[in-house]
């Protein structure tokens, strides 16, 4: 008997799981290795300090999402992919035929001086964890006013929408509180304007500017100075804060580090289009633990777990992986008051407005704020539950489509190009 | 894109200023755009990086971010801004005739 392992049962894992419990060849087992009972749905994280949603209903139990699946409770501490062998907590070993890396990403607040320091969770908070978010949630409710400030300390992060979701969500939090003149929202990036990508950026920069928001690009937050409330950057700039609410540092799993075969994050160097591991024979990696240049979400985790099923049925049968992942990303983005826009991408083609997912009749805008996005976004929490966990089939395709998308605005001069 | 002339050459660069060929980068051309881009006059330190960038861009096909060459390069954070000031990520790639580097969405 072959066997297949799956390291972590978070979104990416859970899917793939899934897909293959069904799928899979004679001759072939699957086990896929969790040590935690619970699966959080982490979009859920940008509500709960705004109260919109509970910690408590923000979890399932794991097992739920994995019935009819080999499902092993312990945790890997090393990964030895020369002999084919993962290492369990307990000390067993298990050696493997194929390994796929889903074990996602978490945050490092230990990685910037001072951010977990004596401020930590009382003036200092994060909200990409379950803790951070809940204790986020008390801090916003006993806010008096003053300088609120939101920092991404460096990319990637995950899901690298949800800052700009909680600069929008707090302006509205603090308008409906009718306490929003007292508050002053300051939105401090790395990067050099709201978003990676132009358009996109663009759009963004000017829904901040909109609601009152500054925004504070390329600092590279150095350190928290917990004793003066300021957080400085390389370049020692300082900005005084109140409230400090942190997008701390990413990292992949320890484990990752710890069995030698991640990059200078622990991310998993891994093809861009096969989502081979790009060092290891027999190991194929997908969702936030991979090093590639797409974003971190659950909806990139999904179309990868369709081209990573297909891969592993065809290295199951003695065929060579497709390139078949195009860095195809999507992202609803909650702008507050009950609306929301969504963003559709790829590796080569960035964030265009029109509609989706069906030209012109969408129902959903493309880069638009509307209420349709808003229970989009929403709706979104039970297709994950039910639809996209348990790996039942969905209408959106794995491959970006240009389809109804205004690609006009990709050349800022068409006439001229088309008589280049 | 442009041409821009750098130590007596052209050479192709986007708006940004980044080389769109990284084989039209030589030693000179790196001085020539660390001058026009305020870093200066590039000293040991300088070489130290932007050797580490290319030889890491050759290996990996992407330029190296911020954080891998200040963990990887052996030159640290604060060196790295006091060397390239203003942007020691971007900077170190443009001088150094790389893309500029991804940061990951
Ligand atoms: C605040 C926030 C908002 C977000 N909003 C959105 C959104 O709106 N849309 C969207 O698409 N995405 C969103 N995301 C991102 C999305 O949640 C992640 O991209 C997605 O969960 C990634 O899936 P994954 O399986 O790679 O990792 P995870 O779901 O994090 O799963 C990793 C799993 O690996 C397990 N694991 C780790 N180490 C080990 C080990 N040593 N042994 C065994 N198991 C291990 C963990 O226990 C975990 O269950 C958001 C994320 C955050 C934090």
């Amino acid at each position: 008997m072959k066997r297949l392992l799956i390291l972590g049962a978070g979104t990416a894992g859970t899917m793939v799981a899934n897909h293959l419990r069904t799928k899979l060849p004679s001759g072939w087992s699957m086990s896929v290795i969790d040590p935690e009972p619970e699966h959080l749905y982490q979009p859920d994280l940008l509500f709960i300090p705004f109260g919109t949603q509970t910690p408590a209903r923000a979890k399932r139990p794991r097992a739920d999402s994995l019935r009819d699946v080999d499902w092993i409770r312990e945790p890997v501490v090393a990964v030895e992919p020369d002999a084919k062998c993962v290492v369990l907590g307990s000390g067993l070993r298990l050696s493997y035929d194929l390994l796929v890396l889903a074990t996602g990403s978490r945050t490092r607040p230990e990685e910037t001086e001072g951010l977990t320091g004596p401020l930590w969770r009382s003036e200092v908070h994060d909200f990409y964890t379950l803790e951070g978010a809940t204790a986020l949630h008390g801090a916003l409710e006993n806010f008096k006013g003053g300088r609120l400030v939101l920092n991404i300390v460096e990319m990637p992060i995950k899901c690298p929408v949800a800052p700009l979701e909680f600069a929008f969500l707090a302006d509205d939090y603090f308008k409906r509180r009718g306490m929003r003149e007292e508050v002053e929202l300051v939105y401090v990036t790395p990067l050099d304007g709201a978003f990676t990508k132009p358009i996109a950026s663009s759009v963004l920069g000017g829904m901040l500017e909109e609601r009152g928001i500054r925004v504070e690009s390329e600092f590279n937050a150095s350190e928290v100075d917990n004793d003066r409330r300021v957080l400085r950057s390389w370049d020692e700039r300082g900005i005084d804060f109140d409230l400090l609410v942190t997008i701390p540092t990413h990292g992949g799993a320890p484990v990752i580090g710890a069995s030698g075969m991640g990059d200078e994050l622990d991310f998993v160097p891994t093809d861009r289009h096969t989502l081979a591991a790009r060092d290891h024979d027999g190991i194929f990696v997908l969702g936030d633990a991979t090093n590639l240049p797409a974003s971190k979400a659950g909806s990139v985790a999904h179309f990868q777990a369709e081209v990573l099923v297909e891969n592993l049925q065809r290295v199951m049968d003695g065929r060579s992986p497709v390139e078949g992942f195009d860095g195809h990303s999507n992202c609803f983005i909650e702008s507050g008051a009950g609306k929301a826009m969504l963003i559709d991408f790829n590796y080569d083609v960035e964030p265009l407005p029109g509609k989706y997912p069906l030209p012109l009749v969408g129902p959903m805008s493309l880069m638009k704020e509307t209420r349709l996005n808003h229970m989009g976004k929403l709706g979104f929490r039970w297709a994950y539950w039910n639809m996209l966990l348990p790996a039942r089939p969905m209408l959106i395709g794995s491959r970006m489509s240009l389809m109804g998308k205004k690609t006009a605005l990709l050349n800022p001069n068409p006439s001229q190009a088309a008589s280049a | 894109m442009t041409t821009a002339v750098f130590a007596g050459v052209d050479v192709e660069v986007n708006e940004e200023g980044f080389l769109v060929n990284s084989d039209e980068w030589t030693a000179d051309v790196a001085e020539a755009i660390a001058a026009d881009s305020g870093v200066g006059p590039l000293t040991e330190l300088h070489w130290k990086v932007i050797t580490f960038c290319r030889e890491d861009a050759a290996r990996e096909g992407t330029a190296p971010g911020l954080r891998r060459i200040s963990k990887l390069s052996g030159v640290g954070m604060k060196d790295l801004y006091a060397l390239f000031p203003k942007g020691p990520g971007k900077l170190a790639a443009m001088v150094s005739g790389l893309p500029k580097p991804q940061s990951c969405i």
